[in-house]
Parts: structure tokens; sequence; C-alpha cells
């Protein structure tokens, strides 16, 4: 049976599943493993590219007074540094004559002050640079992990279910690394590089253009190489940050469910396939690696040859008397401080190239324009009373698969309405709407008459919280957990809010009370536990309309118990919209909804409902049989 | 490694020949006016250039697939070390801690094999090749050049001592900020729910800036030291050029072989500047290698004992056991389990039942061996568990966890994480049992992505998949923890009905919250305060036991609602 569906829904997709990656399975998305901004055809390639520049455009640009100062530090550095080979030549070709004529160490003694000079220089300088440079590298990552952290927060719900918590977490860590990397030490020494590179240029020319143009020879030579070089290793390394960023979702994942894994013996089946994508990570890297070395191996070669051509050549005119014999020796220092830096270039072109490809990802995120936007004139939400309404609603996250058909819905302030249905019925979309993580394929769904839209995500949270059936806990204390719905709330009224759940009581007995940490030192809770903690945070929000989604669904019955007895004061005066499959849940609300692909099928008070004999009432009917 | 090192050292020793050609050039046909020693002289130049290229080209060839492999291989052992180590460890390590070492630290390490270890060979090779050479040429200037060592090493070691601790702060702080990466990305629908978005970012920024210090501490470091290495090699070739001028000038030496002395010595500014390069990198790698080393020393808690045996599937009969059970978690006194007593007799369907909090979860996970008991033992089929193997102990008992964990991946292997060979009749009658034949129904059937990615399920469907993932092991004993819990009454009661036939051969261990799932027990248990209370039918313990009736009392449940 699963073949056969299999079959049948296989061919859409083109890109085939590589038989190693079986375990994957297939996407619903086909984005699921990158942003919009990142398409293989090359036009999307070279606008990512100009996206990545742009970005470090403008990362760079608060700094432009501090880069202004860095690049006449460099200029006076490389001056200065400059002026050693010069010194000698002058030393040598002027300084020692004299000497041996008359004695006369005036030359000599200027040319030794004059490079002391210039070390000193050439050392306060580099201090200066290093430290400033180091300082707008550090900014700069500063800068730019605030700007990704603050998207990845903007980005909707959407897009963080399509593109994991692990693609995240690569994205924070691993591409950020990679730039990181570059700023700590490789930056200061392309430019530098560049810059002696243009010095050395000019000297030479200056001392013999002759001679200064066998030399040059070499840069057409060079040029193809790191064209070859930066054109082909783009792509090595663009696949290495994909490939990482596989490591580290599977790395994610095994330790976020270390238990299944150890429960289910999957360590061996776990390392098989982390070993393949480790592998698949080091072969691209060796790839990028190698080009590198073709790289350096080349650029080598082409100034060894360079500085054998420059010998010949000058040699031959230092014999016909076209040039002296320490311009001839200038020269050959010259060559080496000529391609030394182009060495070194070439070893931290793979760093530059691997930064790149980060930037390029990052700036994909950063373009990623989210599905649920801020609205550019939000419309004010003071003092809610939290009338919902579905105006013409539909919704689908594919348009072959319509979740909600035109639906239409009301629910006045203040009231209390249970949504009851299967799984699919669109119980979870309907709460995912009014919590704005979805926005409606069409229509409207509207607050107190403002479409959510148009309100401020700052109001609309004040009015609405959701507590689900996921109720994660963020590192920390039990507190400040709870607080997590009112960050200025006082112990008092966290304590307060955790009365009036039925959660004090559990707290307190455990080692440190409100400050037990819930990761670290015995603080394990249950997942009940966590669902009153959960519960605790919503109360504590206080806000006008209440979404419970499954939001009970591991508490036992004495817990329960105390927390429907709390919802009943909690929900007196707040919209609230309740999904739950127990029914004593439900039986709290003002008016239960029961859904069916998207329709209401019935309408009713509870109690009306249980007597009309339709869909409620058998579900009443087969819980009542439960309660053996 | 040997063979990039020897391959370095060769390639360094061309770079010191080529020089002394030069010399012989300038030296022999240029002021002797000798045409075809020149063409002769420069050609060997030219191979020799050429062949150190082929060196270089080699040797990163090579060090490309070593350093590489390096970091790939540590790779492997973090993840493969972490797998084995116990719940405990994960409980207190968060993975961007662990993730921050498996990735950037290892990197660390990787640029040292690559760079900073070879660097350091060539450079001290070069250095004394030489200075070797300059004495040889001239020994007085050769030793003025040869005591720059001196300050060169009290430099170093200054520099080595402040870096350490900067490095291994920033390394720290890198992972305390890939926690927090993390940590966000996992609750981004409650941070959304909440509206918390500032909150988090004003704790990330925080971070993140604790961050920019330690590292801008580092780089004012990194600028004094730097600075210093550049000057000490550029000061000593001002020393030399005036002595060697003076040298010249008095006869003690050529022209030519001032020449050579000074491009000799040039060789060693990049030598002597990137120390300050390779002392960083080197200490960086070193405090990485630290903190991988405290995962990987970190010895597993839970693991086979010496002697521990096989009980193969066949032979298991099922019998569970816990006799005196104490448990506390690590660090804590307080007591979880305090001398907890049961039997499950073969084939039995044993429901645990007790308030939130009670212990149950924790009970249940040490038959598998998540945790191990702090004093008294479990046994299965009259063996202490921790005396099998872990392998069969697990192959043996399989669990439903409350929190259905669902990785990235395709339904099937969801599925089939406890048995791989599961052939499509098993997975389908798995299926069945659960109730969780919608996966058919999905795109891609049995091979859509699931887990966070791809489609969201409900809370329901998640556990329905947990619970086909238990069945399908086909284990002597199933642990089920509040496995119905996320289920609507109508399919609660066809999980149970098809349940009830896997049941009836299988030792079953379930934790309950609801009258409704204790229904598939044959037994009840009490948990009250770390121990078994009561054992007895649901009907006996609601009659006999007021605390299981206020637990698990359908009625005061209804009075509850009716309220």
């Amino acid at each position: 049976m699963s073949i056969d569906v299999q079959e049948k829904k296989a061919s859409p997709v083109d890109k085939p599943v590589k038989d190693s990656h079986r375990w994957r399975g297939i996407a619903e998305s086909e984005e699921a493993d990158r942003t919009s901004a990142e398409q293989d055809d090359a036009a999307s390639i070279k606008a990512l590219r100009a996206r990545g520049r742009n970005l470090l455009a403008s990362l760079l640009r608060p700094h432009k007074r501090t880069l202004f100062w860095i690049i006449v530090l460099l200029l006076i550095q490389n001056g200065a540094g400059m002026a050693g080979p010069l010194l000698v030549k002058f030393g040598i070709d002027s300084g020692i004559p004299p000497i041996i004529d008359n004695k006369n160490y005036t030359i000599l003694i200027t040319v030794g002050v004059t490079f002391g000079v210039a070390i000193l220089i050439e050392y306060l300088t580099k201090r200066a640079f290093l430290a400033m440079s180091g300082r707008v590298g550090q900014s700069l990552l500063l800068d730019l992990r605030a700007r990704v952290f603050r998207q990845f927060q903007r980005l909707s719900i959407a897009f963080h279910e399509r593109f994991t918590s692990g693609r995240v977490v690569a994205r924070m860590t691993s591409d950020i690394d990679a730039i990181r990397e570059l700023a700590d030490g490789g930056l200061n020494d392309l430019v530098l590089s560049a810059l002696s590179i243009l010095t050395i240029t000019g000297i030479l020319l200056w001392m013999d253009p002759m001679l200064a143009l066998v030399a040059l020879l070499s840069f057409p030579v060079m040029a193809w190489l790191s064209n070859w070089f930066r054109v082909n290793s783009a792509i090595v390394y663009r696949s290495t940050r994909e490939t990482i960023a596989l490591v580290i979702v599977y790395f994610v994942e095994s330790m976020g469910g270390v238990r299944a894994v150890q429960a289910y013996r999957r360590e061996r089946r776990n390392q098989t396939i982390f070993d393949d994508l480790n592998e698949d990570n080091r072969a691209r890297n060796v790839t990028g690696h190698r080009m590198s070395a073709f790289f350096a191996g080349g650029v080598k070669g082409i100034g060894n040859a360079t500085t054998a051509l420059v010998l010949a050549y000058g040699g031959y005119r230092v014999l016909h008397g076209q040039t002296d014999v320490g311009v001839l020796a200038a020269f050959v220092l010259y060559l080496r401080r000529f391609f030394d830096p182009m060495q070194e270039l070439s070893m931290f072109y793979n760093t530059l190239q691997s930064a790149n490809a980060a930037f390029e990802k990052l700036a994909g995120v950063l373009d990623e324009k989210p599905d649920v936007p801020e609205p550019v004139e939000p419309k004010p939400l003071t003092n809610p009373r939290g009338e919902l309404r579905f105006d013409d609603v539909e919704f689908w996250y594919h348009k072959d698969k319509v979740v909600l058909p035109t639906f239409n819905l009301t629910i006045p302030a203040g009231q209390t309405v249970a949504l009851v249905g299967a799984t699919g019925a669109g119980k979870t979309t309907i709460a995912k709407l009014v919590s704005r993580f979805y926005d409606p394929s069409a229509g409207l769904v509207t607050l107190d008459g403002v479409s959510l839209r148009d309100v401020a995500e700052p109001d609309l949270r004040r009015a609405v919280a959701m507590v689900t059936q996921e109720n994660f806990l963020f590192a920390g204390t039990i507190g400040e957990n709870i607080a997590f719905g009112k960050p200025d709330a006082t112990v008092r009224e966290i304590e307060e809010a955790a009365r009036a759940i039925g959660a004090h009581e559990f707290i307190t007995g455990l080692p440190e009370g409100y400050d037990t940490d819930v990761r670290k030192r015995g603080g394990r809770l249950s997942a009940g536990q966590r669902q009153l903690v959960a519960f605790a945070r919503a109360f504590l929000a206080d806000p006008k309309v209440l979404i419970l989604d499954e939001a009970t669904s591991s508490l036992d019955i004495p817990s329960e118990r105390l927390v429907q007895r709390a919802l009943r004061t909690i929900l007196a005066d707040r919209t609230a919209i309740v999904i739950a499959h127990r029914l004593s849940t439900v039986e709290i609300a003002d008016r239960v909804l029961v859904l069916e692909k998207g329709t209401i099928v019935e309408d009713g008070p509870p109690s009306t409902l249980i007597d009309g004999g339709g869909r409620y009432a058998d579900l009443h009917a087969q819980w009542q049989d439960s309660l053996v | 490694m040997i063979a990039m090192l020897a391959l370095a050292v060769v390639a360094s020793v061309f770079s010191l020949v080529i020089p002394r050609v030069i010399q012989a050039v300038i030296d022999g046909p240029v002021v002797e006016g000798d045409t075809s020693g020149l063409w002769l002289l420069t050609a060997i130049i030219g191979a020799l250039g050429l062949g150190e290229a082929f060196l270089v080209w080699l040797r990163r060839y090579i060090q490309a697939k070593v350093a590489l492999g390096v970091e790939a291989d540590l790779r492997r052992d973090i993840y493969r070390h972490v797998q084995r180590l116990h719940a405990g460890f994960h409980d207190r390590f968060q993975t961007g801690q662990l993730l921050s070492r498996a990735t950037g630290d290892l990197g660390r390490i990787r640029r040292f094999a690559a760079w900073g270890m070879i660097f350091l060979v060539i450079n001290i090779f070069t250095y004394l090749a030489v200075i070797a050479q300059l004495v040889q040429i001239y020994w007085p200037l050769g030793l003025v050049v040869a005591a720059s060592a001196v300050p060169l090493f009290f430099l170093s070691r200054n520099f080595a001592r402040g870096y350490i601790t900067a490095s291994r702060a920033e390394q720290d702080q890198q992972g305390e900020v890939a926690n927090l990466a993390e940590e966000t990305a996992q609750g981004i629908r409650v941070i959304k729910a909440f509206g918390r978005a500032r909150h988090v970012t004003e704790k990330f920024d925080g971070g993140s800036a604790k961050l920019y210090d330690i590292s801008i501490n580092k780089v004012r470091m990194l600028s004094r030291s730097w600075a210093m290495f550049d000057a000490i090699p550029n000061l000593v070739l001002a020393a030399v050029l005036i002595g060697g001028a003076l040298a010249v000038a008095n006869d003690k030496m050529t022209i030519g072989e001032l020449v050579a002395f000074v491009t000799l010595q040039l060789m060693l500014v990049w030598p002597i500047e990137a120390l300050g390069w390779i002392i960083a990198n080197g200490n960086e790698a070193m405090t990485a290698a630290d903190r991988v080393y405290d995962v990987l020393d970190t010895e597993p808690a839970i693991v086979d004992r010496p002697g521990a045996r096989d009980l193969p599937r066949a032979e298991a009969k099922g019998h569970l056991r816990f006799e005196g059970v104490r448990f506390a978690y690590d660090g804590t006194d307080k007591t979880v389990l305090d001398g907890l007593d049961l039997d499950v007799r073969p084939g039995e369907t044993l429901a645990v039942a007790g308030v939130t909090g009670c212990g149950k979860t924790t009970m249940l996970s040490l038959a598998p061996r998540l945790y191990d008991v702090t004093a008294g033992r479990v046994l299965l089929d009259g063996h202490d568990v921790r005396d099998l193997t872990l392998e069969s102990l697990r192959l043996n008992v399989a669990t439903a966890f409350e929190d259905p964990t669902l990785f990235s991946m395709s339904v099937r292997e969801n599925l089939t994480l406890g048995r791989q060979e599961a052939t499509e009749a098993d997975i389908e009658e798995a299926l069945r049992v659960a109730q969780a034949d919608f996966v058919y129904d999905l795109p891609w059937g049995l091979d859509t992505r699931i887990g966070e990615q791809g489609l969201s399920l409900s809370g329901g469907q998640r556990q329905r998949l947990a619970l086909a993932r238990a069945v399908i092991v086909k284990p002597a004993v199933l642990i089920l923890d509040d496995p119905l819990s996320a289920l609507d009454v109508h399919t609660e009661e066809l999980v149970e009905r098809a349940l009830a036939s896997v049941l009836a051969g299988t030792t079953a261990l379930v934790a309950v919250h609801r009258p409704s799932t204790v229904a598939l027990a044959d037994r009840v248990a009490l948990l009250e305060d770390g121990r078994i209370v009561a054992v007895g039918t649901h009907s006996e313990l609601l009659e006999s036991t007021p605390a299981y009736r206020a637990v698990l009392s359908a009625e005061s449940d209804s009075v509850g609602a009716a309220a």
C-alpha cells in the first residue's frame, strides 16, 4: 500500500533522494533546506552574491570613520615597512663607498637612524591598526549576530517549521564562525598584502621600468589562476556551508532526543548516518583545500619562475651596463616581498571564500520576508474587549489541500468557546490564526473589529496568549519561566499565578522552590508539571484572549480539577478558545463548536448539544462510558 | 603527518638554497661578465623554484586530507561518545555547548594541525638553517641575529600566558551564545505566543555583548604582542645593515655576501612575525582540545558491567521486579523513589498511578537503564538489569515516552528507530495497533519527512507514532508513559482495543493519569512518597484506597467538572 503511494507521489519531486540520504525522507516543501533567496540557477547565485556583498557593506557602514583611519594607518605602516629594503639598497650603494673612500660614516648613520624611526613608526601603526581593525571586526560580528537573531525572531512559525531549529543554530554558530575566522586574522593580512603588492609594483617601476615589466609578466598568469580559484572554490565552499548545516542539524536533534536514541539502541544507526554526513562535509572541504593547494603551489611557482627570469634579464642588463648591481639586489629582495604576501593571500583565500559563502547564507536569511509581516501603519488596540471575528476566512498550506474553506465565526467578548473535532478538522488552525502564527489565505480575522494584520506585535501579544501542548521551558529557574509571561512581574505576582493554577505546592516542594533551575540540580519536571508552569505563565500574562490548545492533556485528575476550578475564575472575564479532546475540559465552555473538515457542524452551549442528539452528544456519551 | 613535515622541510631547504644561488649569480657571472654562466645559474634557480612550488602543492594536497581528517574523526568520536553518555550528563550539558565543541573548537584544532604545527616546525627549521648559514657567511653578524631569540622567547612566554586564559573564556562564551541561539530556536513557538521576542533578544544581546568584551580583550593582547613580533626582526635587520656595511668597508665581507646575508635574513622576518600567530593559534587549539576532552573524558555512568551477559530476546520472559529501589537525581539529596518494591509478572499489564510529579516517569526510566538506581535493584527475569548488556536489555525493554520525540526524518525511519529490519508488514501492524494509519495519507506516505521539519503533526498523531515505534520492537517488556494522553476518547478506545492483542503476550508497565487508560491494565499500583503503597485491580483500589480514589476516581472528576 505504502509503495503505491510512494510511486504515485514521488514523481513531482525532480530532485532524486540520494540513496544514502533516504532516511531523511521527502520534505513537504522543496524549500525545506534553504531560504527562498537560495536557488540553484545562475541569476539567483549572482543575486545572492550581490546580497552577500551588500550585507558586508551595510555592516561596515557604521565604521566608515574608523575604516578611514585604519586605511591611513595601513598606508603609513606599509610605507614604513617598505622602507627596509630601500634603506638596504641605499646603505649598500651609497653608504659603503664613502666609508671605504674617506671614512665618512654620515650616510650610514643617517640610514641607521631612519631605519630606527621607520621601525618605531611601523610598530606603533601596526599596534594601532591591529587594535582598531580587531575592534571593527568584533563590532561587525556583534552587529551581525544581533541582526540575524532579530531576523529569526521576526520570521514566522511557518518558516521555522520548515527550516528547523538545527539549521537556525547552524546559521547562528557555524556561519558566523566562518566569518569570525576571517576577522580574527585573515582580513588584516589580505588588505596589507594587496597594499604591499601595489606599492612594490610602483617601486619596481621606478627603479628600473624594463626589469619591472619582466616582473609584471607574471600578472596575467596570476590573475588567471586566482580567477580560476575564486570561481571554483566559491561553489565548493557554498556546498560546505550546507553540508556542515546538515551535520549540525543531525547533531542537535540527536542530542535533543537522546533519551529516545538510547532507549531504542539507535546509537549505531545514528553513527552511520552521522558519519555519512560528516564524511560528506569532509570530502567537500578536502576538495576546497586541494583547490587552494593548487593555487598556493601555482603562486609559488609563478613567483619563483619570475624571480629566475628577472635575475637572468637583470644580470644581462648589469653585464651590459644598463643597470647597477645594487638595483638588481634590491629587485630580488622586493620580488620576495612581492610574492610572499601572495603566498599568504593564498593561505587565507580559502578562509575568505568560506566567509563569503557564509555571508551569502546569512544574507539569504536576512532577505527572507516574514510570511506574517508587521503592519506598516499599525492600528492601536487600547483596552481590547476581546471580540473575535472570522470573516470569510480561508486557509490552506497548499492550494490543493484547503484546511479551512470559507469560515465565518463571531466570538463575543468574554465567551469561552470549545473546539471539538477529529484530527485535521481545523481546530489548531483556528488557534494559530487567532494568535497570528499564520495569516489567513483569504478573508479577515479581527479582534474588536481590527484586522490582526493591522495590529502591532506587542499590542497583539498583550491581548492574546496561547498555551499549547508543547511546554517548552527555558534554561533558568522555575520563577523565571513563569515570569516569561510578564518579564517585570514581582516575586509575589509569580507566586500568586502559581497558586491560582495549583502549581504552588509542587514548586515549593522542589529543592530550591521557585529558584530551582529547571535543567540542573534535580529540577527535572514531569510533563504534567511543565504544563502547570506553562499555565501559570499564561495566567501571569493576563491576556484578554486566551487560547488553550490541548493544554491539559498531561495533567492528572487532581491537577486538572484544580486547573479547571482556576479556569472558571480566570476565564470569567476573558475570551477563550479551548481545544481539548477531554470533554471534562470542554465542559467549562459557554459554547461548543464541533468542526469537521474546516466547517462548523454543530454550535451551541454544551448542555443543549448533549440533549440535541448530534455528534457532540455521541462524543459525550462515549466519554461518559470511558469513565469506568 | 610525517610526510607532510618532511615535505615542508625539503621545500624550505629549496627556498634556503635559492638565495645562495642568487648570491652566486651576482658574485660570479654578473661581476665577472660570464653570460653563459648567468644562463646556467638562472636556469638552476628556475628549476629549484618550480621544484619548491611542486613540493608546496604536494604538502598542502596531503595536508588537506590529514587536517580535515583529524577534524572529521574527532567530530565522529565526540558524537559517538556523547551518544553513550548517560541521561544525567545530558540533563546538565546544553546542546549549544556540545555543538560548539563539535564545530568551532574542532575547527581550531584543525587549523593548528594544518597550519600552526607545520609552520612551527618549518619556522624553527628555517630559523636554525638560516642562522647556520649566516654564521658561516660572517659569524659576528650571524651571532647578532641569533641573539634575537632571547627577547623573542620572553615575549612569546608572556603572550602565551595571558592569551590562554582569554582564549578559553572566549570559547566558553561562544558555547553560551550557541546555547542561547539553540534555546530560542527550540522555544520559538512559546516566544511568539507570548510576544517575548524583545525579552529573549535582550538576553541574547547580553550573551553576545559579553562575547564581544572577551574578544576585544583578546584583540588588545594580540595587537600589543604581534606588533612587537614584527618589530624585532626589523631591528635586527637594521643592526645587520649597519654592521654589514662596516664589515664590507673593512673588507671582512664582499658586497655579494652582504646581499646574500640580508636576503637570508629577510627570510627570517616572516617566520618571526608568524610566531605571534602560531602561538595564538596553538593556544586556541590547546584550550579547544581541553574543552573537547572535558566531554570525551567524561565516563559514561551507564555502561556494561564487566561480565555482563546477553539476554536473547527469545529467552526473555519479561518478569520485571523492583526491589527496594531508591533513586535521587545527581547532585540532589531529595529522594524521588524511596524503597520501592514491585513485581510485574510475565505477560501482565500493570498500570502505575500517582499524582503529577510523584516519580512515575523516573521509575519507568530505570527499567531500560536510562538512569541507574541509587540503591536497591531492578530485575529482569531474575537478572539485575545492570548485569545485562545494555544492547540486550534495551532490545527487551522498549519505551514510548510521554513526550513523543520525532526526528526530522522519514516516517519509516522514525518508526523503525528500535528495529531497523522491521518489514513492511511489521510496520503496517504497528501502525494499525497505534491507530496511526494516517501516515499512509501523507504526501509521500512512509517516505514523508516528519519531525520538526515538514508536516507538523498534531500531538495525538505524534503520540500514536511514538506508540507504534515501541510496539514495532516487539519487546518482552513494553513501557508506556501515559501513552494515550493526547488522544480523544474515540481514538483512545480504538487504540486500547488493538493494543490489547499486543499486550496479551507482553509484559507492560504503564504510567496512567486517566481511568480510561487504566482499562488496559490487569492490575494497578499506586505510587506515593516514593513507594508502591497499594496494588490491586482498579475497582479493588477504588474501594479500598482513598488516595487512589483522589488520583483516579472518575466520579470526583465529573464532580469537579460539574462544580
